[in-house]
């Protein structure tokens, strides 16, 4: 895309028909009344999600104030063992895994389209699934306190202690599958956010223009990508261990508690990165308004957000230096958790250099933004401090780390969310929050915050540990723990500040803002309603609005791309992925029963699994499924318009399948969190065997025949063949040729399962025998799933074939079927190879 | 450390808080307690000690520093702020690659040095954590046929010599932590870890697990007492000699109401009972506290234990003998407490 010379034509002649913004507010009006929630667009599913990832800080919060009550002095009553124990495993959680990540992203559903002057996410529909599985899924936790029946392990879970034998009871269920299937909300959230910023960018804004919090975001949803499939595999484990007594962390049969805390801290560190770096990204956004300046190093800055991406996934042995692991791995992670320094080093110079080169305009945002600065860096150095290994074998489990984690947390995400809260609300209701309610929910929240965290690095020295629901009196904490206590209480104050403000902006009270209060440079402060921007803006800068000052009347206007609804449906421009050149236009499904039920259904799902109802659960599950593919049905349309003229005399098509299509593109990075996921039981598989490889087979004998390797390898390539050979046959419209080879590669995959498990039975392998026993029968049971889900997908294909809605030039569903079909043969080899050859090479 | 921020007066937040780290960083010479790690009395706690002062001063200095130039940065005119990307090359990068190579270099050292306290001429001591106690087995120790020395809930070492904690755990994950001795070490099933001790100051230190263990991980402290090397070595001759039969009628019906009971099941007392499900008992009067930690010790508050052990430490594997009666549990306690 050029950059546009002065006075050059806009993409789109004005004036504008006047029946093209009536056009566009019919087809993207949101359902009323109860029917809102079918809704699916990101200004309102976004809204939910803010909403809700709220609720949960404020019940999480409120467990955090009854513990500090209980802790405010020595040898209290105030709350028993089992309901402290219970309340800082459901704090810790639902800070972490309902409130921190879905809350960052919420915000990125609510804001990414608006920065990219998109009309929607990519996928609303699945928003809107993960959004309610979330719900339902999050309100059935914090329920489970009311029943005595909340987790009690820790935030962290660690075995022993939450296997069967010490915890017997359906607690430690209510957070494995609880938060098992929350995180696969997640990981929805993830995918939608990596397509939505790669390809509906709007036209002109190459990857160089592309905001930072859009970097931020996606290097988020990369590591979303990478580390949550560890701890869903960490889950899996441990709950196949409670219900069926595969030992996998059982020391006395081969397995090892360490395997639980590798996998844990693969997803836990960067967890803690998923959850600030997007903070770091609307900070990013705001310190350029804050200061009337651009950012200053904004390359710098994205290398940074890559860097501590990539960072990350080298940190997690930090949080086990106390576990007796060799120094010399120490030393590695150690150094690896310092570097990290850097990147963030790197942030916070860039917004004090701009601060500085800019005239700061005070605000309740500018402030929050400060109260950030200065907590996170505090936080940054005593994290500096407990990378260091000998300081981290006191300060480990004590006090201390509890400060330096709330530092970083609450000062690396909650503070910045406020000053998002307060800088984007007019994008909410179109008014201003109250200046003198903020800065007075500011210096309570700062002033409480400090007091209640700063003392606690002096504690921890002091040798108090964590999660300890009482001490003695004499040992020098109690004062400090009483500071702390008040401090809690004077920062719920802030909080509930905040929470009044808001309601009192949601009742119509407060002063209405203009289209752009802020001044700000970037896109989500250009006119908009329900549909977004009237028309797409073709964007040459990285402050639009700051080097176009005629740009919002142009886009209001309808001067620039896709003015209007030309389908007469709801439909976004999609764009390639680094030079954001406009490649076709993307229908985009409206409101949808499916969504919402689905979610309800998956939740009602997990909930009877955990409260053991195994057979019943088999109704909603089956619900659930069918939910998504009535939702899925419409969805799929083929090219059913002539290409469409977008503006700029720019012509694009409305439908494309192949690597060029978004759903592809979607598939791909789901299958990318599937071989993580597959790779993390490999990793099982070989951790355990460097534990214990006494019960590894000594050799070939007790292993299956070496045919059977064979047998299965040649099943599975065969499966894979005959569904290339179905691709072929759809690529010429003979339908019926295609069919044939799906069924026929349906029986071959069946055949070649069957082939695997019945050759690891024939050797007598159970899975409650032994460390091998268990990881061999998980991996073929892993396998088994995804054989599973291919034929579902398959059957679905079928039907779509049999309706007519499948074609050479129709082919979308197909392709999507046929990334998993190959992917899961693919695994099944990599799996077969392993499991007969390993133990060949080292028995 | 409260008291003197609040003196400071209506001054910037930035100043503010720079002045309650220096305060804090004040009162940490101040910071007594058997449990501090700003107290060291030995090697381990000295060395880490001195680290840490070196992170709280350059984390000082640097946190003053960034502080100083927001606020700057903030209330200055835009043409008086100096260079741009400057600061964050300067800043960002070369600052912690510098300093953060030189800190690990050094804390590196320090590690090492740490992991070697310990070696073959070391004392070792066998400690397995369970929910919720210590048990302390003294290899080669003890009595011949006793089957070596073994108490629960306190740790005796001599000082200036080294002393090897052997460490694992029967049940779940625990972790053993004497703040003023040493750093932590995680206790695992199916692992043995080893910790290097070495007291120099001669004491009673509390120690405390602290890795989550479950109900009563809060009421898991046990006292590592350490002896100049004649005591120590007097405090081993002591535990090798067989217990004298009980003094008096009393102490004697202490004893047989604890045999009676059937306490021995689950407990020590060497010559009298053998049980090894729970702590060993055979010097119960020496220590410090009952319950790890749960109750202090003495003849009044072993009755109390005994009577409502749920009621001291719910959960713990001890039942309740109050249905026993007053007698009973009086001629039991007292019996314990004359295990010195």
């Amino acid at each position: 895309m050029t950059r546009p010379q002065p006075g050059s034509p806009l993409p789109s002649p004005l004036p504008r028909p006047a029946e093209e913004l009536e056009t566009l507010r019919r087809v993207w009006r949101p359902p009323g009344g109860l029917a809102i929630v079918t809704a699916v667009n990101n200004n309102i599913i976004g809204l939910f999600y803010i909403g809700t990832a709220l609720l949960f800080f404020v019940m999480a919060g409120l467990l955090a104030l009854a513990m500090r009550a209980q802790l405010a002095v020595p040898g209290n009553d105030l709350l028993d063992h089992g309901t402290y124990n219970q309340f800082f495993t459901v704090h810790g959680t639902g800070m972490m895994f309902l409130f921190a990540v879905p809350m960052v992203e919420a915000i990125g559903v609510f804001l990414l389209p608006a920065m990219l002057a998109a009309r929607d996410l990519p996928f609303p529909r699945l928003s809107a699934f993960a959004f309610w599985a979330y719900f339902f899924g999050g309100i059935a936790f914090f329920c489970s306190l009311l029943f005595d029946a909340a987790p009690d392990g820790g935030w962290f879970m660690y075995p022993p202690l939450t296997g069967a034998r010490f915890s017997p009871g359906i607690n430690a269920d209510f957070w494995l599958l609880g938060i098992g299937f929350i995180e696969i909300s997640a990981i929805a959230g993830a995918i939608e956010i990596v397509v939505g910023i790669l390809r509906t960018r709007p036209p002109g804004m190459s990857l160089d223009k592309l905001p930072v919090y859009g970097w931020a975001m996606l290097v988020m949803a990369g590591m979303i990508i990478f580390a949550f499939p560890a701890v869903i595999v960490a889950t899996l484990l441990l709950e196949v261990e409670r219900v069926f007594a595969w030992p996998f962390f059982q020391a006395e049969l081969g397995g090892d508690p360490l395997l639980w805390q590798h996998l844990f801290w693969f997803f836990g560190h960067p967890e803690v990165y998923i959850i600030f770096l997007p903070a770091a990204g609307l900070v990013s956004m705001m310190v350029p308004t804050i200061a009337q300046h651009p950012l200053i190093g904004h390359r710098l800055i994205v290398l940074a957000l890559v860097g501590t991406g990539f960072f990350s996934f080298g940190l997690w042995v930090h949080h086990m230096f106390a576990t007796g692991i060799p120094s010399l791995s120490l030393s590695f992670f150690s150094a690896a958790s310092m570097a990290v320094a850097v990147p963030a080093g790197i942030q916070v110079f860039s917004w004090i250099a701009t601060l500085g080169r800019g005239r700061v305009r005070m605000s309740v945002p500018a402030l929050f933004v400060l109260g950030f600065l200065f907590i996170f860096v505090l936080g940054g150095l005593t994290g500096v401090m407990v990378a260091a290994v000998p300081f981290d074998w006191q300060a480990h489990d004590s006090y201390f780390v509890v400060a330096h984690l709330h530092y970083v947390l609450i000062g690396g995400m909650v503070f910045p969310m406020f000053a998002a809260i307060y800088y984007w609300w007019p994008m909410v209701n179109g008014r201003l929050l109250s200046k003198r309610l903020g800065t007075a929910a500011f210096w309570l929240m700062f002033g409480g915050f400090n007091l209640a965290f700063f003392p606690m690095h002096l504690t921890g020295l002091r040798g108090m540990p964590r999660r300890v629901y009482t001490y003695p009196p004499d040992l020098g904490w109690d004062w400090l723990n009483l500071a702390s206590t008040v401090g809690a209480f004077v920062f719920a104050a802030g909080v509930l500040a905040v929470l009044a403000d808001i309601a009192r902006s949601v009742l119509g009270h407060g002063e209405r803002a203009s289209p752009n209060p802020w001044r700000a440079g970037t896109l989500e402060w250009l006119p908009n309603e329900y549909f977004a921007t009237r028309s797409i803006p073709r964007v040459s800068s990285l402050y639009p609005l700051w080097d176009a000052p005629d740009l919002p009347r142009q886009v209001e206007a309808g001067g620039h791309f896709l003015p209007g609804a030309p389908t007469r449906r709801r439909e976004t421009i999609v764009t390639s992925p680094v030079e954001a050149r406009p490649q076709y236009l993307m229908p985009m499904p409206g409101p949808h029963w499916g969504p919402f039920l689905a979610g309800l259904f998956t939740a009602a799902h997990f909930l009877m699994l955990t409260v053991q109802l195994y057979t019943l659960s088999i109704v909603p599950g089956v619900l659930a499924i069918a939910m998504v593919f009535w939702w899925l049905w419409e969805l799929d349309k083929g090219e059913d318009f002539p290409p469409q003229d977008i503006g700029g005399g720019i012509r694009v098509p409305v439908y494309v399948q192949g690597p060029r299509s978004h759903s592809w593109w979607a598939m791909a990075v789901l299958l990318l969190v599937d071989g993580t996921a597959f790779a993390c039981l490999l990793f099982t598989y070989l951790f355990l065997w460097t534990v214990s490889p006494d019960v590894w087979p000594a050799g070939p004998a007790a292993l299956p025949a070496i045919w059977r390797l064979a047998a299965g390898l040649a099943l599975w390539a065969a499966a894979a063949g005959a569904m290339a050979w179905a691709s072929r046959a759809l690529a010429q419209d003979r339908h019926w040729r295609m069919r044939l080879g799906m069924l026929l590669g349906l029986v071959l995959a069946g055949a070649a399962m069957a082939t695997d498990v019945t050759a690891q039975v024939s050797t007598g392998l159970r899975g409650s025998d032994s460390a091998y026993g268990a990881t061999v029968s998980m991996l073929l049971a892993y396998q088994s799933f995804h054989l599973a889900v291919t034929v579902l997908m398959a059957g679905y294909t079928l039907a779509r074939s049999a309706a007519g809605r499948l074609a050479a030039r129709r082919r979308v569903t197909f392709d999507n079927t046929m990334l998993f079909w190959q992917y899961t043969c693919a695994q099944g080899t990599a799996m077969l190879l392993v499991l007969h050859l390993f133990p060949r090479l080292t028995g | 450390m409260t008291r003197r921020s609040r003196r400071t007066g209506p001054v910037g937040p930035m100043a503010l808080r720079a002045g309650v780290l220096a305060a804090a960083l004040a009162s940490l010479a101040a910071c007594g307690g058997p449990q501090s790690a700003l107290t060291p009395g030995g090697r381990s706690a000295a060395e880490i000690h001195d680290l840490s002062m070196i992170l709280f001063v350059g984390g000082t200095v640097t946190f003053a520093a960034v502080m100083a130039l927001a606020l700057y940065a903030v209330l200055a005119a835009p043409g008086r702020f100096p260079g741009a990307r400057g600061w964050v090359l300067g800043g960002g990068i070369a600052f912690p690659v510098i300093a953060l190579t030189a800190l690990q270099v050094y804390e590196f050292g320090i590690a090492r040095r740490l992991a070697a306290i310990g070696g073959p001429d070391a004392l070792r001591i066998e400690v397995t954590a369970h929910m919720w106690w210590w048990d302390v087995r003294y290899p080669g120790a003890g009595a011949p046929g006793t089957g070596g020395l073994r108490t629960a809930n306190e740790i005796v070492i001599p000082a200036g010599r080294p002393v090897e904690l052997v460490v694992s755990a029967a049940d779940v994950i625990h972790s053993i932590w004497i703040p003023s001795l040493a750093g932590k070490i995680d206790m695992i099933p199916g692992h043995v870890n080893r910790l290097g001790i070495l007291a120099e100051r001669p004491g009673v230190y509390r120690g405390q697990c602290a890795e989550y263990c479950g109900a009563q991980h809060a009421l898991m402290a046990f006292d590592v007492v350490v002896e100049p090397p004649d005591r120590f070595e007097a405090w081993l001759a002591a535990r090798n000699r067989h217990l004298p039969e009980p003094a008096d009628p009393r102490l004697a019906a202490g004893r047989d109401a604890f045999l009676r009971l059937g306490c021995g099941a689950c407990h020590r007392v060497y010559g009298v009972a053998s049980g090894m499900l729970g702590p060993d008992l055979t010097h119960m009067g020496a220590r410090g506290t009952i319950g790890a930690g749960a109750l202090a010790n003495g003849p009044e508050a072993l009755a109390g234990w005994i009577a409502d052990a749920q009621h001291a430490k719910p959960g713990n594997a001890m039942p309740s003998y109050g249905p026993v009666g007053a007698e009973a549990l009086d001629a039991i306690s007292a019996w314990l407490w004359s295990l010195k």
